[in-house]
C-alpha cells in the first residue's frame, strides 16, 4: 500500500504517494521526472545518484522515499538560479572536469556538500569529499583542479 | 599571426554545461507514452543443454505483454566480424556461460517483467563447463562450437624478418612470462536502449553505444529489415571504453519485443548483468623472447600469448592480430615473430577494451628493455632513444609512422620527473620507471569488408546565415568528439565556436564507423573539415559572382570576409541584406563584410547551403594475412614516468606520480587531450593495481559490483602531470591523431618497472596485490639471502 510522504526537493514541497519499497533516487528520476540525478548501480557503490539530504550527501539509491519523509533534498537541478549556472558547475565546464558527464550530478553534489561544510578544502579533505563518487573517465585529476579553484 | 584560431586552444567543451546541469540525456532518462519494461532470462549454468522452455505462466501474468525466445528471434547468427558469428540472440539449443540469454519479457511495469522471467520454466541438462584455457585445450574436453576443435577460437603465425638469425645474432637474450587478469569497463552507465516501431514499420532504437552505425547494420540483419528502415540513435553515454562497440543481445532482443508488442520498450542492464556480458579486456598470457646487442641495438623479438576468450568471439579476432601487431613499434626492429592463440571457455566473451589487444604484451616487452639495460649498464630511457624509430619509419609489418614525436615524448617526461637526478639515487622502498607505447589513430579497414566511407559529415548553414550546423553521426561518448568537431568546423569555415551547433550520434545523419580504435578525430575530424570547406567555397563562390572578385583572393577569418587586397565595394550586398533583416536590430556595421551577410546572400542565390564531407583512409598495410589489423593512416605515442612507494614489509605499493607525453599530432582542444591522457593512466592503473573479474568454480561472476571489483578512486590516483606533445601529422585534419588509447600503453609497464627500481622485484601477474608484491620480495630476500 502506497504511503504519503513530504519532501522539500529543491526549495519546493512535494506531497506525494510512494510505494513503500521505492528509493528516493527511483521517486526523483521517474515519478518526479528530475533526472538530472543518475544511477550506475542501485547498491551505493558508484556514488552517481548522490543528492543532499537535510544537508549532508547521500547515495539516494540507498534511501528509501518513506525513509526520506519530512527532509530538505537538494538535486542537481535544484543549482542553478536566474543569474546562470551555480559556481561548481562552471568550474567544472571551464576546468574540463566532465567527460561522459554520468558521474558529473553526483560528483558535484558532494562538492557542494563539501565546500557547503569547508569552503577550504585541503587535497586530503577534497579526495575524501568525492571518495564516494566514482569516475571511470577523467582520472579526477582536472576534477580536482575544478574544486581547488573554488576555495575561498 | 597565430596559425590557428580556433584549434589547439582550450575552448569549454559543447557538452558540459548540460552535463553538469543535469540537463544531458542519457537513455534510462528518456520515456516514451505506453512504454514497456523488459527483462531478460538468462542462464544460471556455464554449459547445459536445453531441453524446454515453458512460457506459458509468463504469459498468462497480469501485465505481460510479450514473451520471446529464440522461437520469435530466429537464427541469424550475428557478432562483430562478419566472418566469425558465433551468436544468436537467445540460445538455441545450448547455452555457454552464466548470462546466456534464453528469453525476454516485456510488461507493463519493470517489477512485472521481472515476476514473469522467474515464472519461465526451462528445463537444463548440465553439461561439464570449461573455465580455463588449459581445461578448454585438454583431449575429450566438451567444446562450445562446432568447427573449433580443442576450443581454438582463432590462431594467429606470423613473422617478419628472421627472427631465429636475429636471436643468433644477439648477445642478450631474455625470456620471460607475464599475465594479466580479465578486466572489466566499469564505465558509469550501465548499458540500456529504447525500441520503438512507427506505424510505417520503422525501427528507432535508441542505445547506450559507441557504435551507432554497426548496431544499425546488426539489427538490420538480424530482424531481416532494411537498413534504410532501422534508426539508431545515441543520446548522450556514460562511457564505453571499447565494451559498448558492439550491438549487445538486450538492444536485438528489445528490437523483437517491439516488433511484437507494437509499443516502445526499455531495457537496461544491472551492474551485475555489465559484469556478466563483459567484452572487455581478455586475459593474455604472454611468453616473450627478446634479443638485443651489447650496445643495446634491438635485434628480435619472439612472441606467444594466449587469450582466455570466453563464449563467443566478439571482437576477439581483432585482439588477437592487435596484440601481436602493435608489438611492431615504436622501436627500429627487423625480426618479430607471433603465435597467438584464442581459446573458447565457458565464461562471458571478452573483447575490445582501451589499447585494445596490445596493452598486457606491452607490460611484459617494456620490462625486458629495462633488463636488457640494466645487463649492459645503459639508463634504459637512453635504450630507448637508442633504438626509437623516427618519423616516416616503417615496422617490420608495415606500420607507418607519419609523425612521430616519440623521442620529444621521452624528453618531456625526463625533464617533467627530474628523472637524471632521481634514476638509481632514491632510497630503497622508493622506485622510480619509465616505459613507452604506441596506437593507431583509427583502424584501417571497417570491421565489415567494404569499400564504405568511414565518416560523412553534412555542415548546412542556417537561412539567416549566423549559424553552421553540424550533422555527424560519429558518437559522442564522453571523450569529447563533438567539441572536436565543432571545433574543426569553425576553424575551416572560420567563423567563432559559438556560431557552430553540432547534433551527432543518430545514423539518419550519415555513416560513421563510430568510436573505437581511437578513430574519431582523425577520420570523422576529416569529414568535417571536407564538409564545412565545401559549405565554405560555396559562400565564397557566390561573393565572387555578387562582387566580381576571384574565390581565391578572398577567406573568412572570426567571422569575417577578408579580401586580398583592398576590399571591393561590397555596399549593395550589405543593403540587400539590410533590407532581408527589415526589424532586426543587430545589423551589421562593420567595416568588414560578415560571414553572416555573405551566407545569407548566399541562401538567397543558391538555397540552403549545404557541405558535404567524407572520409576512408587510403590503401593501408601489407599484404600479409591479418596486415589490416594494426594498421591506421597515424600514430599516436607516449612516454611515461612513475614513481612509486613500496612497503618493504607489507608488499603495499603507492603510486606517488605519473609523468606523461603524449605525441596526439595537433591538440585540437588542449584541455581534452589531457583529460584523455588522465583518463588512461587511471584505467592503467586500476589494471596494474587492483582489477580483476573473479569466477567461482560455477563460471559465476563473484566480485559483480563497483564495490568488490575495485577501479581507481579519488583516494588512488596519484598526481599526473599530461605533458602535450604537438607534431604536424600529415594525415590528419589540422594534423591531428589519437590521444584516447595510446596514453594507457606505457602506464603498467612504467609502475612495474618502477616497482623493481623501489624493491628489486619483478612481477610477472597483475594485479600487484599486497600479497603478491610481498610474496615476490620474500622470494627476492631469500633468493638473495637478505633477512
Amino acid at each position: 500500500m502506497k504511503k504519503i510522504i513530504h519532501l522539500t526537493i529543491n526549495e519546493l514541497d512535494h506531497e506525494i504517494a510512494v510505494e513503500p519499497n521505492k528509493t528516493l533516487a527511483d521517486l526523483l528520476r521517474y515519478d518526479l521526472k528530475l533526472t538530472g540525478t543518475k544511477k550506475g548501480c542501485d547498491t551505493g557503490d558508484c556514488g552517481a545518484c548522490t543528492v543532499i539530504m537535510n544537508g549532508d550527501p547521500v547515495n539516494s539509491c540507498l534511501v528509501l522515499a518513506v525513509q526520506a519523509n519530512g527532509s530538505r533534498i537538494e538535486t542537481v537541478e535544484g543549482l542553478s538560479t536566474d543569474e546562470g549556472i551555480h559556481p561548481i558547475q562552471k568550474a567544472f565546464v571551464e576546468k574540463g572536469a566532465i567527460q561522459c558527464g554520468y558521474c558529473t550530478p553526483g560528483m558535484i553534489m558532494s562538492t557542494k556538500s563539501l565546500l557547503d561544510k569547508n569552503p577550504n578544502p585541503n587535497e586530503q579533505e577534497i579526495r575524501e569529499g568525492i571518495s564516494g563518487n566514482l569516475c571511470r573517465c577523467t582520472g579526477y585529476t582536472k576534477i580536482f583542479e575544478a574544486i581547488e579553484s573554488l576555495r575561498s | 599571426m597565430k596559425e590557428f584560431d580556433i584549434i589547439s586552444t582550450r575552448a569549454n567543451r559543447i557538452d558540459t554545461p548540460d552535463k553538469a546541469t543535469g540537463r544531458a540525456v542519457f537513455v534510462d532518462d528518456i520515456s516514451r507514452p505506453g512504454m514497456l519494461y523488459g527483462a531478460l532470462l538468462q542462464s544460471p549454468h556455464a554449459h547445459a543443454k536445453i531441453l524446454s522452455i515453458d512460457t506459458s505462466k509468463a504469459e498468462k501474468l497480469k501485465g505481460v505483454k510479450a514473451v520471446i525466445t529464440s522461437k520469435d528471434a530466429g537464427s541469424i547468427k550475428y557478432g562483430v566480424s562478419p566472418a566469425r558469428y558465433d551468436e544468436t540472440v537467445f540460445a538455441i539449443d545450448r547455452v555457454r556461460y552464466v548470462g546466456d540469454e534464453i528469453a525476454a519479457v516485456a510488461a507493463d511495469s519493470l517489477d512485472i517483467a521481472l515476476a514473469a522471467v522467474d515464472l519461465i520454466k526451462v528445463e537444463y541438462e548440465i553439461l561439464p563447463a570449461v573455465l580455463t584455457i588449459e581445461e578448454a585445450m585438454k583431449d575429450g574436453a566438451p567444446l562450445l562450437h562446432e568447427g573449433s576443435p580443442k576450443n581454438l577460437c582463432a590462431e594467429v603465425h606470423q613473422e617478419f624478418g628472421n627472427v631465429e638469425e636475429g636471436l643468433k645474432n644477439s648477445d642478450i637474450i631474455i625470456t620471460t612470462k607475464m599475465k594479466n587478469k580479465r578486466q572489466d569497463g566499469a564505465f558509469i552507465e550501465m548499458q540500456g536502449c529504447i525500441a520503438e516501431f512507427d506505424n510505417l514499420g520503422v525501427l528507432t532504437l535508441t542505445s547506450s553505444t559507441q557504435v551507432p552505425h554497426y548496431v544499425q547494420r546488426t539489427v538490420a540483419m538480424v530482424l531481416g529489415m532494411d537498413v534504410g528502415k532501422v534508426r539508431v540513435i545515441k543520446p548522450y553515454v556514460g562511457a564505453g571504453f571499447g565494451i559498448k562497440a558492439a550491438a549487445n543481445p538486450m538492444e536485438l532482443a528489445c528490437c523483437i519485443l517491439a516488433r511484437k508488442t507494437k509499443k516502445p520498450v526499455k531495457m537496461n542492464y544491472t551492474r551485475d548483468q555489465v559484469f556478466m556480458l563483459a567484452r572487455a579486456r581478455h586475459q593474455f598470457s604472454h611468453t616473450i623472447t627478446t634479443g638485443a646487442k651489447k650496445d643495446g641495438t634491438l635485434m628480435a623479438i619472439k612472441h606467444e600469448c594466449w587469450l582466455d576468450g570466453g563464449a563467443y568471439t566478439s571482437f576477439g579476432i581483432a585482439t588477437v592480430y592487435y596484440t601481436g601487431s602493435l608489438l611492431g613499434g615504436p622501436y627500429k626492429l627487423d625480426n618479430m615473430s607471433y603465435d597467438g592463440y584464442r581459446v573458447y571457455n565457458n565464461k562471458p566473451a571478452c573483447g575490445a577494451q582501451r589499447g585494445h589487444g596490445a596493452v598486457i604484451a606491452r607490460a611484459a616487452f617494456e620490462q625486458q628493455l629495462d633488463m636488457i639495460a640494466e645487463k649492459i649498464g645503459m639508463d634504459p630511457l637512453e635504450l630507448r632513444i637508442k633504438n626509437m624509430m623516427e618519423t616516416g619509419d616503417t615496422t617490420c609489418n608495415d606500420l607507418n609512422m607519419s609523425s612521430f614525436g616519440m623521442s620529444e615524448c621521452i624528453e618531456a617526461v625526463r625533464k617533467g620527473s627530474g628523472w637524471d637526478h632521481k634514476k638509481g639515487k632514491m632510497p630503497k622502498g622508493k622506485g622510480i620507471g619509465m616505459a613507452c607505447g604506441f596506437f593507431v589513430s583509427g583502424a584501417g579497414y571497417p570491421i565489415y569488408r567494404s569499400d564504405t566511407w568511414h565518416g560523412t559529415v553534412i555542415v548546412k548553414l542556417t537561412e539567416d546565415g549566423g549559424t553552421a550546423l553540424v550533422y555527424t553521426a560519429s558518437a559522442e561518448i564522453g571523450q569529447g568528439s563533438d567539441t572536436a568537431f565543432a571545433m574543426i568546423a569553425a576553424e575551416t569555415l572560420g567563423i567563432p565556436l559559438e556560431n557552430v551547433r553540432l547534433a551527432s550520434g543518430d545514423t539518419d545523419m550519415g555513416v560513421d564507423l563510430g568510436a573505437y580504435s581511437s578513430r574519431q578525430t582523425l577520420m570523422t575530424g576529416h569529414a568535417t573539415k571536407d564538409a564545412a570547406e565545401h559549405a565554405k567555397r560555396q559562400v565564397l563562390e557566390v561573393l565572387a559572382e555578387q562582387l566580381k572578385v576571384p574565390v581565391e583572393n578572398m577567406d573568412i577569418r572570426n567571422g569575417f570576409i577578408e579580401f586580398k587586397g583592398a576590399a571591393p565595394d561590397f555596399s549593395g550586398l550589405r543593403t540587400r541584406y539590410i533590407k532581408e533583416h527589415r526589424g532586426w536590430i543587430d545589423n551589421p556595421a562593420s567595416e568588414k563584410l560578415t560571414f553572416k551577410e555573405a551566407s545569407r546572400i548566399a541562401f538567397l542565390e543558391r538555397g540552403s547551403i549545404v557541405g558535404t564531407g567524407k572520409y576512408k583512409p587510403h590503401d593501408l598495410g601489407g599484404k600479409f594475412k591479418g596486415a589490416a589489423v594494426g594498421t591506421s593512416p597515424a600514430y599516436g605515442c607516449s612516454a611515461q614516468v612513475a614513481e612509486v612507494t613500496v612497503d618493504m614489509e607489507t608488499g603495499q605499493v603507492t603510486i606517488d606520480k605519473i609523468t606523461d607525453a603524449h605525441d596526439c599530432g595537433k591538440a585540437i582542444n588542449l584541455t581534452s587531450v589531457e583529460g584523455q591522457m588522465q583518463g588512461s593512466v587511471s584505467m592503467g592503473i586500476g589494471e596494474a593495481m587492483h582489477e580483476e573479474v573473479i569466477f567461482d568454480k560455477q563460471g559465476r561472476v563473484l566480485n559483480h559490483d563497483l564495490a568488490e571489483y575495485k577501479i581507481v578512486t579519488s583516494m588512488d590516483m596519484p598526481h599526473v602531470e599530461a605533458i602535450v606533445v604537438e607534431s604536424d601529422e600529415p594525415n590528419g585534419p589540422y594534423g591531428a591523431k589519437e590521444v584516447g588509447e595510446g596514453a594507457i600503453m606505457p602506464t603498467i609497464p612504467a609502475i612495474l618497472n618502477a616497482v623493481y627500481d623501489a624493491a628489486g622485484v619483478r612481477l610477472n601477474e597483475l594485479p600487484l596485490t599486497p600479497e603478491r608484491v610481498y610474496n615476490a620480495i620474500q622470494e627476492y630476500k631469500e633468493k638473495n639471502k637478505i633477512k
